[in-house]
């Protein structure tokens, strides 16, 4: 009897301790998400935002003017941060198993070395915008500089201004600024693996790479698989990068800045909205597949 | 690496080498071109010389001194109520079995997940409508969708790892949950409130869209838009010491506290991805 009524003190308490959280992340994201996606229903406008009518879903589709879903420049977005999602999560996924597998051995130094893999983590995005727009620099640049020096080009590239190098530009910098953040998380795996496998096969003589590909990557994959998701997710939103390293070109232009220069540049906050819903509707889809399929633990109940 | 051939050792340090410098030469670049006068700057050397030129200009040309205190205002603002709320609300989320508990979970781990600018348009009518356009208030309100989902989730996972044995002696001795969390958890939880305090500040003060769009003018602005639209004389002439100078500001201190805190941020960002 006592520890049902104890039971349910606690299980009061815990809705009182839950309640401020909750009314502060339904006003700070609840309502707000809410109201993006009753915006994509509406012609509303960034000067006049109260002002609106309901148009259904015309941002959508129409027969008019088409709507987003027949907007090549939208399309165009949905492209670019696709590619750069695949492009660069796969060269950061590959760094980062290199990087991890380097710094699991042990060697002196290794501490220095493992602290200066943290710094381009630690540096804001902007910043690293910024100084790798300097270092790309198409007159100035020392990436050019070190290029033509070696004999690799000819001519100086403007990386960032040249619609077959843009792309190329800020997949480099992302990955120069996620790498370490890959390599961390997988780092963190490797050193979770038992240590009794390895001495079994190293007096079986076994060769390094059967090694690799037949005990350590299989036993690693769960944090590479988690590691890869929360990357990818991650990248179908990006803004700063492109936003600062190549502003509102259309060669990087993805689906957040896409919508942030239709709600803020061009004040539709009706069409924007409807892109913003539309980025978070595919964003949500993957969140949710990821769950069904990894069959994450959420409630810690098999602990 | 004892049994290893002299080639593989050779081979070994150089990638060793190569991914050191990979991740120090940008940031050095950087640092070396912040002590550049302007007409240095514009043929390539990779010795610094000492020249404080553009980090009086950051300072002169802008209110860059205003913009530092906007963010670390906002930032400090920011995951204090974050760590308020999110230790209760983690305590209960942890500690707790009740209905519809996962549920929950699993909505502030999509909430992390939110594209920002999915919010932007609610968010922007929201600080029209409480009157904080242009205002830090508006840029802490926005800020929370980053540090508050994320701080529960970590605090949430560092939580369950506790021992059941701690909070069951002091129930028996008739304390209320409160004191439990304030009295039990606490002592031993304060290292992974460093962390996640570090790693959302660290969120918080690298925010850009929600800076970009809820401010207009100079004053309000925090350092990574202030950065971001720094401009000079013409659109093709950008004050690139300046930009370097101001970069190396902001960033220095950030490299210090990671380096210091280091292994506790690696424990803090396993923690942060869910565990499959």
């Amino acid at each position: 009897m006592k520890g049902s009524e104890l039971t349910r003190a606690r299980l009061r308490s815990a809705f009182l301790f839950l309640l401020p959280m909750m009314v502060v992340l339904a006003l700070v994201a609840g309502w707000p998400l809410g109201r993006t996606i009753f915006f994509s229903f509406t012609n509303a406008n960034l000067s006049e935002i109260e002002n609106f009518e309901f148009i259904g879903l015309a941002n959508f589709y129409n027969s008019e003017w088409g709507g987003l879903l027949s907007d090549p420049a939208w399309w165009n977005a949905v492209w670019n941060t696709v590619w750069f999602t695949v492009v660069s999560v796969s060269l950061e996924t590959v760094l980062g198993l290199i990087v991890a597998l380097a710094l699991n051995m042990s060697f002196p130094g290794r501490g220095i070395v493992r602290a200066a893999v943290l710094i381009p983590w630690a540096i804001p995005t902007i910043v690293s915008a910024k100084m790798w727009g300097w270092m790309l620099h198409d007159q100035f640049g020392v990436l050019n500089y070190m290029l033509m020096g070696v004999g690799i080009i000819s001519e100086p590239i403007a990386w960032t201004a040249n619609p077959d190098t843009a792309m190329l530009a800020v997949i480099m910098v992302d990955v120069w600024k996620t790498t370490p953040f890959m390599a961390l998380l997988i780092l963190a795996g490797l050193q979770m693996l038992p240590s009794d496998c390895y001495e079994a096969a190293r007096v079986d003589g076994v060769p390094a790479w059967q090694v690799f590909f037949k005990l350590t990557l299989p036993l690693v994959y769960p944090a590479i698989a988690v590691a890869v998701i929360f990357r990818a997710l991650d990248s179908l939103r990006i803004f700063d990068l492109i936003y600062v390293l190549t502003s509102n070109s259309e060669d990087t232009m993805s689906m957040s800045v896409y919508a942030r220069q239709q709600l803020v540049d061009f004040q539709d906050v009706g069409y924007g909205s409807a892109a913003a819903t539309m980025l978070f509707l595919i964003i949500a889809v993957l969140t949710i597949a990821y769950i069904m399929i990894g069959r994450v633990d959420l409630a810690g109940d098999k602990r | 690496m004892t049994h290893w051939s002299l080639p593989a050792k050779i081979g070994f340090y150089i990638l060793i080498l190569a991914i050191a410098l990979f991740a120090i030469f940008p940031f050095y670049y950087a640092i070396v071109s912040s002590f550049k006068s302007p007409s240095e700057l514009f043929e390539v050397s990779l010795i610094p010389s000492l020249n404080f030129e553009n980090y009086v200009a950051v300072f002169r040309e802008q209110p860059f001194a205003r913009n530092i205190l906007n963010s670390v205002i906002v930032a400090v603002v920011v995951v204090t109520i974050s760590l308020g709320l999110g230790v209760t609300a983690a305590f209960a989320l942890a500690r707790v079995h009740f209905r519809g508990r996962g549920l929950l979970l699993l909505t502030i781990l999509s909430v992390s997940m939110f594209p920002q600018v999915a919010v932007l348009s609610g968010m922007f009518e929201l600080i029209r409508f409480l009157g904080v356009y242009n205002s830090l208030w508006g840029l802490m309100l926005a800020n929370l969708i980053l540090t508050l989902p994320f701080t529960v989730w970590v605090l949430t996972t560092f939580m369950r790892q506790l021992p059941k044995e701690l909070e069951e002696a002091a129930y028996v001795d008739g304390a209320t949950p409160l004191e439990v969390i304030f009295k039990v958890f606490m002592p031993v939880l304060w290292p992974a409130l460093v962390t996640t305090g570090l790693l959302a500040f660290i969120a918080a003060w690298n925010e850009f869209l929600f800076a970009l769009t809820f401010t207009l003018s100079n004053e309000m602005r925090t350092v990574p838009v202030a950065i971001a639209l720094i401009t000079g004389g013409s659109q093709y002439e950008l004050p690139w010491g300046n930009i370097m100078a101001a970069s190396v500001i902001v960033t220095v201190p950030l490299i210090i506290l990671v380096l210091v805190f280091q292994r506790k941020i690696i424990g803090g960002l396993t923690a942060g991805a869910v565990k499959g």
